[in-house]
């Protein structure tokens, strides 16, 4: 009972040609770990499986893998959390390009994170001190800045699968609405109008996968929901 | 900014606000001609011709094939541009499309002050 089975993509572009899926045996002594010390056990027996980490504690968001078929960070999903039938698979995030193994190039991604313009920005004079927000207008970012770029959620969504080079995707717009709603930043009308278009947002069906897998419990479709509402009310 | 030249609106906006009238009032004609069918239930032809005889009728009926073929236009062009990767496939679905829809309304046009 105490041996699990862990199935892993492997891939090595060098050598292989086709991906495929090797098997492992692992003695977890009954004991309930993260899937990345599983991953970390693993590479004992095969040091040539890739793939990426580096806080182990869900800050870095380096190992965001699809651990039976959900995505999520691999240092803070417990075995219990994912095993089923003593059987474990996994796979990298869906939807990149695999480098090797559980490594994704996350290009695609990272674009649509920079066509968002993730950076305050400011016309007026810069005060002497610093620009002041109220506790209230503070608030409006909760939710919003705590993501990792983990790219859990745009790889669990489909309408980022058929058009990652056009659709932002859930994170890319998370972070659109984390300056959108940041009372400091005055670009609000030229951040909506890159939005505007039939794909950059409104590809955006409303599925909540995005939702579903956030490892830190935020929520893209509401801040979609809020940007639409604004694009809404700045055209009527 | 994307653009895409064949898309209804132009803009994301406009096809979302489209999309959601459209299918507002195909729900309000759909939920009519229920009730009607159901307030008639041995209904004859002097009675449903009289129904669409009526230029409020027609006039809401046009406005449901309106609505009918704009809703459609906007869901299949998404549908195509999500699934049809190649750009003459999908050209050629989306020609299809527009045809059988122009070709639907104005023959919906006919049916309706034709007769
Ligand atoms: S709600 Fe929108 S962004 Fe989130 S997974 Fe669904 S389609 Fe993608
Ligand atoms: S929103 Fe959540 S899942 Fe998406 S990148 Fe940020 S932390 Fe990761
Ligand atoms: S290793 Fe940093 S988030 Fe998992």
């Amino acid at each position: 009972m105490s041996t699990l089975q862990v199935s892993i993509y492997r891939y090595n572009p060098e050598t292989d040609s086709a991906p495929y899926m090797q098997e492992f045996q692992l003695d977890t002594q009954g004991r309930d770990i993260m899937v990345l010390n599983a991953l970390e056990m693993i590479k004992q027996q095969d040091s040539s499986m890739a793939y990426r980490r580096s806080c182990r504690e869900g800050v870095c968001g380096s190992d965001g893998m699809n651990m039976n078929g959900k995505n999520g960070l691999a240092c803070i999903t417990p075995l219990s959390e994912v095993v089923k039938d003593n059987k474990l698979v996994l796979r990298p995030l869906p939807g990149l390009p695999v480098i090797r193994d559980l490594v994704v190039d996350m290009g695609v991604f990272y674009k649509q994170y920079e066509s968002i313009q993730p950076y305050l920005q400011n016309d007026t004079n810069p005060p002497a001190t610093e620009r002041l927000q109220s506790p209230e207008e503070r608030d409006k970012l909760d939710g919003l800045y705590e993501c990792i770029l983990c790219a859990c959620c745009s790889t669990a969504c489909p309408s980022f699968w058929w058009n990652p080079d056009k659709f932002v995707g859930p994170a890319g717009l998370l972070q659109a609405y984390r300056f959108l709603a940041d009372s400091r930043d005055t670009a609000t009308s030229e951040r909506l109008a890159r939005l505007e278009d039939p794909f950059s947002l409104f590809r955006c069906r409303g599925i909540m996968n995005c939702v579903a897998v956030c490892p830190k419990g935020l929520n893209p479709t509401r801040a979609i929901g809020k940007i639409r509402e604004m694009l809404l009310s700045n055209a009527t | 900014m994307v653009t895409n030249i064949t898309n209804l609106g132009r803009s994301g906006l406009s096809d979302w606000l489209i999309q959601r009238i459209s299918a507002v009032i195909l729900a309000v004609y759909a939920l009519f001609m229920v009730l009607y069918l159901l307030f008639h239930p041995g209904l004859d032809y002097a009675t449903w011709s009289g129904l669409f005889s009526q230029t409020w009728m027609r006039v809401f009926s046009l406005l449901a094939f309106i609505s009918i073929a704009a809703h459609a236009w906007v869901g299949l062009w998404t549908v195509s541009t999500d699934y049809l990767k190649q750009t003459g496939v999908r050209f050629a679905f989306q020609a299809v499309v527009m045809l059988a829809i122009f070709v639907f309304l104005v023959w919906g046009v006919q049916v309706l002050w034709g007769a």
